[in-house]
Protein backbone atom coordinates (compact mmCIF):
# COMPACT_ATOMS: atom_id res chain seq x y z
CA UNK A 1 0.00 0.00 0.00
CA UNK A 2 2.26 2.73 1.24
CA UNK A 3 5.22 1.15 -0.42
CA UNK A 4 3.60 1.75 -3.82
CA UNK A 5 3.89 5.51 -3.52
CA UNK A 6 5.22 7.22 -6.60
CA UNK A 7 8.86 8.11 -6.69
CA UNK A 8 10.91 10.19 -9.05
CA UNK A 9 9.91 13.25 -11.00
CA UNK A 10 6.73 14.94 -9.77
CA UNK A 11 4.29 15.96 -12.48
CA UNK A 12 0.60 16.11 -13.23
CA UNK A 13 -2.27 18.06 -11.80
CA UNK A 14 -2.59 19.62 -8.41
CA UNK A 15 -4.85 16.73 -7.34
CA UNK A 16 -2.39 14.11 -8.48
CA UNK A 17 0.48 15.86 -6.74
CA UNK A 18 -1.65 16.08 -3.60
CA UNK A 19 -2.54 12.41 -3.72
CA UNK A 20 1.11 11.51 -4.32
CA UNK A 21 2.03 13.64 -1.34
CA UNK A 22 -0.51 11.85 0.80
CA UNK A 23 0.80 8.50 -0.38
CA UNK A 24 4.30 9.55 0.61
CA UNK A 25 2.97 10.48 4.04
CA UNK A 26 1.61 6.96 4.35
CA UNK A 27 4.97 5.58 3.25
CA UNK A 28 6.81 7.65 5.84
CA UNK A 29 4.40 6.42 8.50
CA UNK A 30 5.19 2.83 7.55
CA UNK A 31 8.93 3.63 7.69
CA UNK A 32 8.49 5.13 11.16
CA UNK A 33 6.65 2.00 12.30
CA UNK A 34 9.48 -0.18 11.00
CA UNK A 35 12.05 1.92 12.87
CA UNK A 36 9.97 1.78 16.04
CA UNK A 37 10.12 -2.03 15.93
CA UNK A 38 13.93 -2.14 15.87
CA UNK A 39 15.85 -3.30 18.92
CA UNK A 40 17.34 0.10 19.84
CA UNK A 41 17.89 1.61 23.26
CA UNK A 42 14.79 3.82 23.24
CA UNK A 43 12.54 1.33 21.46
CA UNK A 44 12.89 -1.08 24.40
CA UNK A 45 11.59 1.41 26.95
CA UNK A 46 8.03 1.66 28.25
CA UNK A 47 6.19 4.23 26.07
CA UNK A 48 5.08 6.20 29.15
CA UNK A 49 8.71 6.62 30.25
CA UNK A 50 9.63 7.82 26.75
CA UNK A 51 6.66 10.18 26.51
CA UNK A 52 7.08 11.80 29.93
CA UNK A 53 10.89 11.78 29.61
CA UNK A 54 10.73 13.56 26.25
CA UNK A 55 8.35 16.19 27.60
CA UNK A 56 10.59 16.75 30.65
CA UNK A 57 13.77 17.17 28.61
CA UNK A 58 12.02 19.51 26.18
CA UNK A 59 11.01 21.61 29.20
CA UNK A 60 14.64 21.70 30.35
CA UNK A 61 15.71 23.01 26.93
CA UNK A 62 12.86 25.52 26.87
CA UNK A 63 13.66 26.86 30.34
CA UNK A 64 17.46 26.91 30.00
CA UNK A 65 19.13 30.32 29.92
CA UNK A 66 22.45 28.83 28.96
CA UNK A 67 23.28 27.93 25.35
CA UNK A 68 25.76 25.26 26.48
CA UNK A 69 23.02 23.40 28.36
CA UNK A 70 20.71 23.50 25.32
CA UNK A 71 23.61 22.32 23.13
CA UNK A 72 24.31 19.49 25.60
CA UNK A 73 20.67 18.37 25.38
CA UNK A 74 20.98 18.38 21.57
CA UNK A 75 24.08 16.18 21.81
CA UNK A 76 22.21 13.77 24.14
CA UNK A 77 19.30 13.60 21.67
CA UNK A 78 21.58 12.86 18.71
CA UNK A 79 23.46 10.25 20.74
CA UNK A 80 20.18 8.53 21.67
CA UNK A 81 19.13 8.56 18.01
CA UNK A 82 22.37 6.79 17.07
CA UNK A 83 21.89 4.22 19.87
CA UNK A 84 18.35 3.62 18.60
CA UNK A 85 19.40 2.97 14.98
CA UNK A 86 17.63 6.09 13.69
CA UNK A 87 19.63 7.35 10.67
CA UNK A 88 20.65 10.98 11.15
CA UNK A 89 19.67 11.72 7.54
CA UNK A 90 16.02 11.17 8.54
CA UNK A 91 16.35 14.25 10.80
CA UNK A 92 17.70 16.54 8.07
CA UNK A 93 14.35 17.56 6.54
CA UNK A 94 12.92 18.17 10.01
CA UNK A 95 15.88 20.34 10.99
CA UNK A 96 15.75 22.34 7.75
CA UNK A 97 11.99 22.89 8.07
CA UNK A 98 12.31 24.02 11.66
CA UNK A 99 15.31 26.27 10.85
CA UNK A 100 13.29 28.05 8.14
CA UNK A 101 10.22 28.38 10.36
CA UNK A 102 11.97 29.59 13.51
CA UNK A 103 14.50 31.57 11.44
CA UNK A 104 11.67 33.68 10.02
CA UNK A 105 10.45 34.42 13.53
CA UNK A 106 13.94 34.98 15.00
CA UNK A 107 15.41 37.20 12.29
CA UNK A 108 13.71 40.46 13.36
CA UNK A 109 14.99 39.92 16.93
CA UNK A 110 18.57 40.21 15.65
CA UNK A 111 17.92 43.82 14.65
CA UNK A 112 15.31 45.09 17.08
CA UNK A 113 16.59 43.75 20.39
CA UNK A 114 18.45 46.55 22.21
CA UNK A 115 22.04 45.84 23.22
CA UNK A 116 25.69 46.33 22.32
CA UNK A 117 26.21 46.73 18.57
CA UNK A 118 27.98 43.82 16.92
CA UNK A 119 27.72 44.76 13.23
CA UNK A 120 26.24 47.81 11.54
CA UNK A 121 24.76 47.30 8.08
CA UNK A 122 25.60 50.25 5.84
CA UNK A 123 22.97 51.99 3.66
CA UNK A 124 20.08 50.36 5.58
CA UNK A 125 21.52 51.66 8.83
CA UNK A 126 20.40 48.51 10.62
CA UNK A 127 22.47 47.18 13.52
CA UNK A 128 22.89 43.62 14.67
CA UNK A 129 23.16 43.57 18.45
CA UNK A 130 24.92 40.85 20.39
CA UNK A 131 21.82 40.55 22.62
CA UNK A 132 19.61 40.16 19.54
CA UNK A 133 21.89 37.53 18.06
CA UNK A 134 21.90 35.65 21.35
CA UNK A 135 18.06 35.77 21.55
CA UNK A 136 17.78 34.44 17.99
CA UNK A 137 20.27 31.67 18.76
CA UNK A 138 18.25 30.69 21.84
CA UNK A 139 15.01 30.52 19.84
CA UNK A 140 16.57 28.57 16.99
CA UNK A 141 18.41 26.10 19.20
CA UNK A 142 15.46 25.51 21.53
CA UNK A 143 13.20 24.84 18.52
CA UNK A 144 15.68 22.46 16.95
CA UNK A 145 16.20 20.55 20.19
CA UNK A 146 12.45 20.27 20.79
CA UNK A 147 11.74 19.02 17.28
CA UNK A 148 14.66 16.58 17.46
CA UNK A 149 13.39 15.05 20.70
CA UNK A 150 9.78 14.92 19.47
CA UNK A 151 10.86 13.32 16.21
CA UNK A 152 12.99 10.82 18.12
CA UNK A 153 9.95 9.84 20.21
CA UNK A 154 7.77 9.35 17.11
CA UNK A 155 10.42 7.35 15.28
CA UNK A 156 11.03 5.01 18.22
CA UNK A 157 7.46 4.52 19.42
CA UNK A 158 4.41 3.23 17.53
CA UNK A 159 2.02 6.16 17.25
CA UNK A 160 -0.70 4.23 19.03
CA UNK A 161 1.59 3.73 22.03
CA UNK A 162 2.29 7.47 22.06
CA UNK A 163 -1.46 8.09 22.18
CA UNK A 164 -1.97 5.58 24.97
CA UNK A 165 0.90 7.19 26.89
CA UNK A 166 -1.04 10.46 26.83
CA UNK A 167 -3.41 8.84 29.32
CA UNK A 168 -0.52 8.74 31.81
CA UNK A 169 -0.45 12.53 31.98
CA UNK A 170 -4.20 12.74 32.44
CA UNK A 171 -5.43 13.45 28.91
CA UNK A 172 -9.07 12.20 28.87
CA UNK A 173 -9.67 8.73 27.40
CA UNK A 174 -12.26 10.13 24.98
CA UNK A 175 -9.68 12.48 23.42
CA UNK A 176 -7.12 9.69 23.10
CA UNK A 177 -9.66 7.30 21.54
CA UNK A 178 -10.80 9.94 19.03
CA UNK A 179 -7.18 10.67 18.06
CA UNK A 180 -6.52 6.94 17.68
CA UNK A 181 -9.56 6.36 15.48
CA UNK A 182 -8.69 9.37 13.36
CA UNK A 183 -5.23 7.96 12.79
CA UNK A 184 -6.72 4.52 12.10
CA UNK A 185 -9.21 5.64 9.46
CA UNK A 186 -7.33 8.47 7.80
CA UNK A 187 -5.16 5.89 6.05
CA UNK A 188 -8.21 4.06 4.79
CA UNK A 189 -9.64 7.29 3.37
CA UNK A 190 -6.26 8.22 1.86
CA UNK A 191 -6.13 4.85 0.13
CA UNK A 192 -9.71 5.31 -1.10
CA UNK A 193 -8.84 8.77 -2.44
CA UNK A 194 -5.84 7.40 -4.27
CA UNK A 195 -7.82 4.51 -5.74
CA UNK A 196 -10.53 6.87 -6.96
CA UNK A 197 -8.03 9.21 -8.53
CA UNK A 198 -6.13 6.40 -10.25
CA UNK A 199 -9.37 4.85 -11.54
CA UNK A 200 -10.28 8.20 -13.09
CA UNK A 201 -6.77 8.80 -14.36
CA UNK A 202 -6.85 5.47 -16.22
CA UNK A 203 -9.91 6.65 -18.19
CA UNK A 204 -8.62 10.13 -19.03
CA UNK A 205 -6.85 10.77 -22.34
CA UNK A 206 -4.55 13.79 -22.52
CA UNK A 207 -4.46 16.58 -20.00
CA UNK A 208 -7.50 18.07 -18.32
CA UNK A 209 -7.99 21.81 -18.54
CA UNK A 210 -8.09 23.72 -15.27
CA UNK A 211 -11.89 23.90 -15.06
CA UNK A 212 -12.26 20.12 -15.56
CA UNK A 213 -9.48 19.45 -13.06
CA UNK A 214 -11.31 21.60 -10.50
CA UNK A 215 -14.58 19.78 -11.19
CA UNK A 216 -12.79 16.43 -10.78
CA UNK A 217 -11.24 17.53 -7.50
CA UNK A 218 -14.61 18.78 -6.20
CA UNK A 219 -16.36 15.56 -7.20
CA UNK A 220 -13.64 13.49 -5.50
CA UNK A 221 -13.99 15.50 -2.29
CA UNK A 222 -17.78 15.07 -2.43
CA UNK A 223 -17.59 11.30 -2.87
CA UNK A 224 -14.95 11.02 -0.15
CA UNK A 225 -17.12 13.00 2.25
CA UNK A 226 -20.06 10.74 1.48
CA UNK A 227 -17.93 7.62 1.97
CA UNK A 228 -16.49 8.93 5.24
CA UNK A 229 -20.03 9.62 6.52
CA UNK A 230 -21.04 6.05 5.64
CA UNK A 231 -17.87 4.70 7.22
CA UNK A 232 -18.36 6.61 10.47
CA UNK A 233 -21.96 5.40 10.65
CA UNK A 234 -20.91 1.77 10.12
CA UNK A 235 -18.06 2.01 12.65
CA UNK A 236 -20.50 3.40 15.21
CA UNK A 237 -22.86 0.46 14.57
CA UNK A 238 -19.94 -1.96 14.97
CA UNK A 239 -19.06 -0.31 18.29
CA UNK A 240 -22.68 -0.46 19.45
CA UNK A 241 -22.87 -4.11 18.48
CA UNK A 242 -20.06 -4.86 20.94
CA UNK A 243 -21.69 -3.02 23.81
CA UNK A 244 -20.51 0.60 23.35
CA UNK A 245 -22.95 3.00 24.99
CA UNK A 246 -21.07 6.28 24.88
CA UNK A 247 -18.54 5.73 27.68
CA UNK A 248 -14.91 5.02 26.83
CA UNK A 249 -12.95 2.39 28.73
CA UNK A 250 -9.32 1.57 28.04
CA UNK A 251 -6.99 -1.13 29.27
CA UNK A 252 -3.54 -0.03 30.32
CA UNK A 253 -1.29 -2.99 29.56
CA UNK A 254 2.09 -1.25 29.81
CA UNK A 255 4.44 -2.61 32.46
CA UNK A 256 7.56 -0.97 33.85
CA UNK A 257 10.67 -3.15 33.74
CA UNK A 258 14.20 -2.87 35.15
CA UNK A 259 15.54 -0.88 32.19
CA UNK A 260 12.61 1.55 32.54
CA UNK A 261 13.60 2.24 36.15
CA UNK A 262 17.19 2.88 35.02
CA UNK A 263 15.88 5.17 32.25
CA UNK A 264 13.76 7.10 34.77
CA UNK A 265 16.83 7.63 36.97
CA UNK A 266 18.97 8.79 34.02
CA UNK A 267 16.23 11.13 32.75
CA UNK A 268 15.78 12.53 36.25
CA UNK A 269 19.53 13.24 36.50
CA UNK A 270 19.49 14.95 33.08
CA UNK A 271 16.43 17.02 34.01
CA UNK A 272 17.76 18.11 37.43
CA UNK A 273 21.25 18.85 36.06
CA UNK A 274 19.77 20.72 33.12
CA UNK A 275 17.56 22.85 35.35
CA UNK A 276 20.39 23.59 37.81
CA UNK A 277 22.95 24.60 35.18
CA UNK A 278 20.41 26.05 32.76
CA UNK A 279 18.72 28.32 35.29
CA UNK A 280 21.98 29.87 36.38
CA UNK A 281 21.44 28.94 40.05
CA UNK A 282 25.14 28.12 40.28
CA UNK A 283 26.00 31.52 38.95
CA UNK B 1 -38.75 -24.26 23.47
CA UNK B 2 -38.44 -20.47 23.30
CA UNK B 3 -37.00 -19.21 20.02
CA UNK B 4 -33.82 -17.12 19.96
CA UNK B 5 -35.36 -14.79 17.38
CA UNK B 6 -38.94 -14.39 16.31
CA UNK B 7 -39.44 -12.00 13.38
CA UNK B 8 -43.04 -11.21 12.45
CA UNK B 9 -44.14 -9.30 9.36
CA UNK B 10 -41.14 -6.94 9.41
CA UNK B 11 -40.88 -4.08 6.92
CA UNK B 12 -37.72 -1.95 6.68
CA UNK B 13 -37.00 0.78 4.13
CA UNK B 14 -33.87 2.91 3.77
CA UNK B 15 -34.37 6.64 3.41
CA UNK B 16 -35.01 7.91 -0.13
CA UNK B 17 -35.65 4.46 -1.60
CA UNK B 18 -38.93 3.44 -3.22
CA UNK B 19 -38.79 -0.31 -2.52
CA UNK B 20 -38.36 -1.70 0.98
CA UNK B 21 -35.16 -3.60 1.84
CA UNK B 22 -37.31 -6.04 3.85
CA UNK B 23 -40.90 -6.55 2.78
CA UNK B 24 -43.17 -8.32 5.31
CA UNK B 25 -40.55 -10.83 6.44
CA UNK B 26 -41.38 -13.45 9.07
CA UNK B 27 -39.11 -16.19 10.41
CA UNK B 28 -38.24 -17.99 13.63
CA UNK B 29 -34.79 -19.16 14.71
CA UNK B 30 -34.25 -21.57 17.60
CA UNK B 31 -31.23 -22.10 19.83
CA UNK B 32 -28.55 -24.33 18.31
CA UNK B 33 -29.77 -23.83 14.74
CA UNK B 34 -27.32 -23.03 11.96
CA UNK B 35 -29.21 -20.85 9.53
CA UNK B 36 -28.13 -19.48 6.16
CA UNK B 37 -29.77 -16.36 4.77
CA UNK B 38 -29.15 -16.53 1.03
CA UNK B 39 -29.79 -14.06 -1.71
CA UNK B 40 -28.14 -11.92 -4.35
CA UNK B 41 -26.71 -8.48 -3.54
CA UNK B 42 -29.44 -6.11 -2.39
CA UNK B 43 -31.87 -8.89 -1.48
CA UNK B 44 -32.14 -7.71 2.13
CA UNK B 45 -30.02 -10.27 3.96
CA UNK B 46 -27.56 -7.76 5.50
CA UNK B 47 -30.45 -5.56 6.60
CA UNK B 48 -32.05 -8.54 8.34
CA UNK B 49 -28.83 -9.27 10.25
CA UNK B 50 -28.63 -5.64 11.41
CA UNK B 51 -32.21 -5.83 12.63
CA UNK B 52 -31.48 -9.09 14.47
CA UNK B 53 -28.50 -7.36 16.14
CA UNK B 54 -30.64 -4.44 17.27
CA UNK B 55 -28.79 -1.94 15.11
CA UNK B 56 -31.73 -1.13 12.80
CA UNK B 57 -35.36 -1.07 13.86
CA UNK B 58 -38.19 -1.95 11.47
CA UNK B 59 -40.83 0.59 10.45
CA UNK B 60 -43.50 -2.06 11.03
CA UNK B 61 -43.66 -5.62 12.30
CA UNK B 62 -42.19 -7.09 15.47
CA UNK B 63 -38.90 -8.68 16.51
CA UNK B 64 -38.43 -10.74 19.68
CA UNK B 65 -35.04 -11.82 21.00
CA UNK B 66 -34.92 -14.47 23.74
CA UNK B 67 -38.62 -13.84 24.42
CA UNK B 68 -38.25 -10.06 24.83
CA UNK B 69 -39.21 -7.35 22.40
CA UNK B 70 -36.13 -6.09 20.56
CA UNK B 71 -36.67 -2.41 19.87
CA UNK B 72 -35.01 0.95 20.44
CA UNK B 73 -36.89 1.52 23.68
CA UNK B 74 -35.77 -1.75 25.29
CA UNK B 75 -32.17 -1.29 24.15
CA UNK B 76 -32.06 2.03 26.01
CA UNK B 77 -32.36 -0.03 29.20
CA UNK B 78 -28.77 -0.66 30.30
CA UNK B 79 -29.43 -4.05 31.83
CA UNK B 80 -31.27 -5.36 28.76
CA UNK B 81 -28.68 -3.91 26.34
CA UNK B 82 -25.82 -5.35 28.40
CA UNK B 83 -27.35 -8.84 28.40
CA UNK B 84 -28.35 -8.71 24.72
CA UNK B 85 -24.91 -7.53 23.53
CA UNK B 86 -23.29 -10.24 25.62
CA UNK B 87 -25.48 -12.97 24.07
CA UNK B 88 -25.56 -11.84 20.43
CA UNK B 89 -22.44 -11.10 18.34
CA UNK B 90 -22.18 -9.68 14.84
CA UNK B 91 -19.27 -10.08 12.42
CA UNK B 92 -19.55 -7.41 9.72
CA UNK B 93 -18.79 -8.13 6.07
CA UNK B 94 -16.06 -5.49 5.91
CA UNK B 95 -13.59 -6.14 8.75
CA UNK B 96 -12.18 -2.61 8.40
CA UNK B 97 -15.44 -1.33 9.88
CA UNK B 98 -15.12 -3.60 12.86
CA UNK B 99 -11.42 -3.13 13.55
CA UNK B 100 -11.12 0.39 14.93
CA UNK B 101 -8.66 -0.12 17.79
CA UNK B 102 -4.89 0.53 17.79
CA UNK B 103 -3.76 -3.07 18.25
CA UNK B 104 -5.23 -6.54 17.84
CA UNK B 105 -5.14 -7.03 21.62
CA UNK B 106 -7.07 -3.78 22.19
CA UNK B 107 -9.53 -4.80 19.49
CA UNK B 108 -10.37 -8.09 21.17
CA UNK B 109 -10.47 -6.39 24.59
CA UNK B 110 -12.97 -3.74 23.42
CA UNK B 111 -16.11 -5.86 24.04
CA UNK B 112 -15.06 -7.10 27.51
CA UNK B 113 -14.17 -3.51 28.50
CA UNK B 114 -17.69 -2.40 27.61
CA UNK B 115 -18.99 -5.25 29.79
CA UNK B 116 -16.82 -3.81 32.63
CA UNK B 117 -15.09 -7.11 33.36
CA UNK B 118 -12.12 -6.85 35.71
CA UNK B 119 -8.67 -6.35 34.21
CA UNK B 120 -7.34 -9.84 34.99
CA UNK B 121 -10.40 -11.55 33.48
CA UNK B 122 -10.14 -9.40 30.36
CA UNK B 123 -6.46 -10.19 29.84
CA UNK B 124 -7.02 -13.93 30.37
CA UNK B 125 -10.08 -14.08 28.08
CA UNK B 126 -8.39 -12.05 25.35
CA UNK B 127 -5.28 -14.24 25.43
CA UNK B 128 -7.39 -17.42 25.33
CA UNK B 129 -9.41 -16.13 22.38
CA UNK B 130 -6.28 -15.10 20.47
CA UNK B 131 -4.94 -18.64 21.03
CA UNK B 132 -8.24 -20.18 19.92
CA UNK B 133 -8.18 -18.27 16.61
CA UNK B 134 -4.41 -18.86 16.24
CA UNK B 135 -3.63 -15.15 16.08
CA UNK B 136 -1.59 -14.69 19.27
CA UNK B 137 1.40 -13.66 17.14
CA UNK B 138 -0.61 -10.67 15.89
CA UNK B 139 -1.54 -9.30 19.32
CA UNK B 140 0.58 -6.12 19.13
CA UNK B 141 0.02 -5.47 15.41
CA UNK B 142 -2.17 -2.65 14.10
CA UNK B 143 -5.33 -4.25 12.64
CA UNK B 144 -5.22 -2.09 9.50
CA UNK B 145 -1.82 -3.54 8.59
CA UNK B 146 -3.11 -7.15 8.48
CA UNK B 147 -4.06 -9.27 5.48
CA UNK B 148 -7.74 -9.85 4.62
CA UNK B 149 -7.77 -13.32 6.18
CA UNK B 150 -6.04 -12.12 9.35
CA UNK B 151 -8.47 -9.21 9.66
CA UNK B 152 -11.41 -11.59 9.40
CA UNK B 153 -10.01 -13.82 12.14
CA UNK B 154 -9.41 -10.79 14.39
CA UNK B 155 -12.97 -9.61 13.71
CA UNK B 156 -14.30 -13.03 14.72
CA UNK B 157 -12.06 -13.07 17.82
CA UNK B 158 -13.32 -9.61 18.79
CA UNK B 159 -16.85 -10.97 19.20
CA UNK B 160 -16.07 -14.53 20.35
CA UNK B 161 -14.23 -13.18 23.38
CA UNK B 162 -17.63 -12.48 24.98
CA UNK B 163 -18.62 -16.14 24.51
CA UNK B 164 -21.92 -15.24 22.83
CA UNK B 165 -24.83 -17.64 22.37
CA UNK B 166 -25.63 -16.37 18.88
CA UNK B 167 -23.26 -15.24 16.16
CA UNK B 168 -24.43 -13.31 13.09
CA UNK B 169 -22.01 -13.27 10.16
CA UNK B 170 -22.42 -11.14 7.06
CA UNK B 171 -20.72 -12.75 4.03
CA UNK B 172 -17.94 -14.29 6.17
CA UNK B 173 -16.01 -15.74 3.24
CA UNK B 174 -16.35 -12.80 0.83
CA UNK B 175 -13.08 -11.49 -0.68
CA UNK B 176 -10.96 -14.07 1.15
CA UNK B 177 -8.35 -16.32 -0.43
CA UNK B 178 -9.19 -20.06 -0.49
CA UNK B 179 -7.11 -20.89 2.60
CA UNK B 180 -8.68 -18.08 4.64
CA UNK B 181 -12.16 -19.12 3.42
CA UNK B 182 -11.46 -22.67 4.52
CA UNK B 183 -10.37 -21.50 8.00
CA UNK B 184 -13.58 -19.49 8.44
CA UNK B 185 -15.74 -22.41 7.29
CA UNK B 186 -13.87 -24.79 9.62
CA UNK B 187 -14.53 -22.40 12.48
CA UNK B 188 -18.25 -22.18 11.66
CA UNK B 189 -18.52 -25.98 11.47
CA UNK B 190 -16.76 -26.55 14.79
CA UNK B 191 -17.88 -23.58 16.89
CA UNK B 192 -20.11 -24.41 19.85
CA UNK B 193 -20.52 -28.15 19.17
CA UNK B 194 -24.12 -27.62 18.06
CA UNK B 195 -25.07 -25.66 21.20
CA UNK B 196 -24.58 -22.21 19.71
CA UNK B 197 -26.77 -20.48 17.15
CA UNK B 198 -25.14 -19.44 13.88
CA UNK B 199 -26.87 -17.14 11.37
CA UNK B 200 -24.92 -16.51 8.18
CA UNK B 201 -25.84 -14.18 5.33
CA UNK B 202 -24.20 -15.54 2.19
CA UNK B 203 -24.45 -16.14 -1.51
CA UNK B 204 -21.66 -18.70 -1.42
CA UNK B 205 -23.42 -21.94 -2.38
CA UNK B 206 -20.16 -23.86 -2.23
CA UNK B 207 -20.03 -23.97 1.57
CA UNK B 208 -23.74 -23.85 2.30
CA UNK B 209 -24.25 -27.51 3.25
CA UNK B 210 -21.28 -27.37 5.61
CA UNK B 211 -22.23 -24.26 7.55
CA UNK B 212 -26.03 -24.52 7.74
CA UNK B 213 -28.79 -27.01 8.38
CA UNK B 214 -31.60 -24.60 7.56
CA UNK B 215 -31.70 -21.96 4.81
CA UNK B 216 -33.83 -19.09 3.57
CA UNK B 217 -33.64 -17.55 0.11
CA UNK B 218 -34.36 -13.83 -0.12
CA UNK B 219 -35.27 -11.91 -3.23
CA UNK B 220 -36.18 -8.22 -3.34
CA UNK B 221 -36.64 -8.14 0.42
CA UNK B 222 -38.99 -11.14 0.58
CA UNK B 223 -38.47 -14.76 1.61
CA UNK B 224 -39.04 -16.84 -1.51
CA UNK B 225 -37.97 -20.21 -0.12
CA UNK B 226 -37.22 -21.93 3.19
CA UNK B 227 -35.89 -25.49 3.34
CA UNK B 228 -32.80 -27.54 4.04
CA UNK B 229 -29.67 -26.49 2.10
CA UNK B 230 -29.72 -29.79 0.20
CA UNK B 231 -33.31 -29.29 -0.96
CA UNK B 232 -32.67 -25.69 -2.02
CA UNK B 233 -29.46 -26.56 -3.87
CA UNK B 234 -31.33 -29.22 -5.84
CA UNK B 235 -33.79 -26.64 -7.15
CA UNK B 236 -31.81 -24.97 -9.92
CA UNK B 237 -34.76 -23.00 -11.27
CA UNK B 238 -35.24 -21.41 -7.85
CA UNK B 239 -31.52 -20.59 -7.57
CA UNK B 240 -31.56 -19.11 -11.09
CA UNK B 241 -34.62 -16.97 -10.31
CA UNK B 242 -32.91 -15.68 -7.13
CA UNK B 243 -29.76 -14.79 -9.11
CA UNK B 244 -27.68 -17.26 -7.13
CA UNK B 245 -26.62 -19.14 -10.29
CA UNK B 246 -26.38 -18.02 -13.90
CA UNK B 247 -25.67 -19.25 -17.41
CA UNK B 248 -21.92 -19.36 -17.90
CA UNK B 249 -20.12 -19.59 -21.25
CA UNK B 250 -16.77 -21.34 -21.26
CA UNK B 251 -14.36 -23.73 -22.95
CA UNK B 252 -14.69 -27.34 -21.88
CA UNK B 253 -13.50 -30.51 -23.58
CA UNK B 254 -12.55 -28.51 -26.67
CA UNK B 255 -16.00 -26.94 -27.06
CA UNK B 256 -17.51 -23.57 -26.22
CA UNK B 257 -20.85 -24.00 -24.50
CA UNK B 258 -23.06 -22.61 -21.74
CA UNK B 259 -24.62 -24.14 -18.66
CA UNK B 260 -25.66 -23.00 -15.20
CA UNK B 261 -22.66 -21.72 -13.27
CA UNK B 262 -22.84 -23.32 -9.87
CA UNK B 263 -20.03 -23.81 -7.39
CA UNK B 264 -20.96 -26.85 -5.38
CA UNK B 265 -20.10 -30.45 -6.18
CA UNK B 266 -19.10 -31.37 -9.71
CA UNK B 267 -21.00 -30.72 -12.89
CA UNK B 268 -21.41 -33.19 -15.74
CA UNK B 269 -22.55 -32.72 -19.29
CA UNK B 270 -22.73 -34.51 -22.58
CA UNK B 271 -19.80 -33.79 -24.88
CA UNK B 272 -21.18 -35.50 -27.98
Amino acid sequence: MAGEAHHGKKRGTFVQRTIDGLAETMERSLYAEQLSEQAGVIQRLDPRVKFIGTLSIIMVAAAARNLTVIGAVAVVAIGLAALSHIPLKSFVNVWIGMAIFSGLIATPAIFITPGPTLVAIPVLEWVITSTGLRSAAFLLLRSEVSITLSFLLIMTTPWMHVLKSMRSIGIPALVVVILGMTYRYIFMMLQTARDMFEARQSRIVGRLDDADARRLATATVGVLLSKSMQLSNDVYLAMQSRGYRGDVYTLDTFQLGGRDIIAIIIISVIVVTGFVFGSGILG
Amino acid sequence: MQPVFSVRDVVYSYANTATPALDHVSLTIHAGQRVAIMGANGSGKSTLLRILDGLYFPQSGHVDAFGHTLDEHHLLDESFAHTFRRRVAFVFQNPDIQLFNPTVFDEVAFGPLQMRWDKETIINRVNATLDQLEISHLRDRAPHRLSGGEKKRVAIASVLVLDPEVILLDEPTAALDPRSQSRVVDFLVEWGNGKKTVIVATHDLDTLSEIADDAYIFQNGKIVAHDTPQALLANQQLLRDANLIHEHVHHHDGQVHAHPHIHFGHHHHDTQ
